[in-house]
């Protein structure tokens, strides 16, 4: 069973990016999400308060989706958060990349609701 | 340019709106572009490299991309504001991604560069190989838009 108050990190340098999938959170029952605008203030902000889950975009300047995963899996007190990467491109070298630095899933836009509530059940469920 | 591209790059179009805005956009006949001006009010552009080099600009109308941004937010846009301009990056990148899944399924390969939007009347769409592009335009009941690409 899914605890849908689990508080939720949406990391993506779009802000209409991070309000579609707030909007998305929202509708399958997921209140409790916070933003961040690249992977460098999502890494602090991941250090100064517990965060349940991130789902991070792929693409972003200053610190990319993948170097925030990298980073957070270097960090002892982060490493085994659960982190759903968000993507324009499914490409083959991508998706290894990301599984190599330890993704949990990955979820290529665009995206439905549905679509999000199961990626994000489905890493939950495998905890 | 090869007509092969064009498919990819209309079904991303689609896919897209439908699943972002539950918007299903009407395709028009695709058509030759000679000149840099933009279709639209606003435009995004993204370039592409890889096995093909160029690049993708979307370009709307003002009525059709606040209908659209409307849609994607649940909120009612009413003029082309930063998270109108945001949206129109995010839907060029979107739809690049996914024509270049499409694309990759018949062996060409690329990666696309962050979006750049530009808008305001007789804005212009400068293509990363200069043109001319195939535009394909597109209608939904609030305006039209166009996909204009240049590849080689």
């Amino acid at each position: 069973m899914v605890d849908k108050k689990i508080k939720i990190l949406v990391v993506d340098d779009f802000a209409t990016m991070r309000k579609v999938i707030r909007n998305l959170l929202k509708q399958i029952g997921y209140d409790n999400v916070i933003e961040a605008e690249n992977g460098q203030v999502a890494f602090r902000t991941l250090k100064s308060q517990k965060v349940d889950f991130v789902i991070s975009d792929w693409n972003m300047p200053t610190m990319s989706g993948l170097e925030l995963l990298r980073a957070i899996r270097a960090d002892q007190e982060l490493s085994k958060t659960p982190f759903l990467m968000v993507t324009a491109e499914a490409l083959k070298e991508n998706v290894v990349e990301a599984v190599k630095a330890g993704v949990n899933n990955y979820i290529v836009k665009p995206f439905t609701a549905e679509v999000l509530e199961e990626k994000i059940a489905k890493i939950t469920d495998s905890l | 340019m090869d007509v092969r591209f064009i498919n990819p790059f209309l079904e991303g179009t689609v896919s897209v709106l439908k699943t972002m805005a539950f918007i299903e956009p009407r395709p028009g006949k695709p058509y030759l572009k000679k000149d840099s001006l933009a279709k639209g009010d606003i435009s995004g552009i993204i370039g592409l490299t890889g096995n093909v080099r160029g690049s993708l600009a979307l370009s709307f109308s003002q009525g059709c991309i606040l209908k659209i941004v409307s849609n994607m937010l649940g909120e009612e846009m009413n003029e082309i504001n930063g998270d109108i301009k945001d949206a129109v990056g995010e839907i060029t990148n979107m739809v690049s991604g996914v024509a270049r899944k499409k694309l990759e399924s018949m062996g060409l390969v690329l990666s696309a560069a962050i979006p750049t939007v530009v808008s305001g009347k007789d804005h212009s769409v400068i293509h990363v190989l200069g043109g001319p592009s195939i535009i394909i335009p597109f209608e939904i009941d609030a305006g039209p838009f166009v996909v204009d690409v240049c590849l080689k």
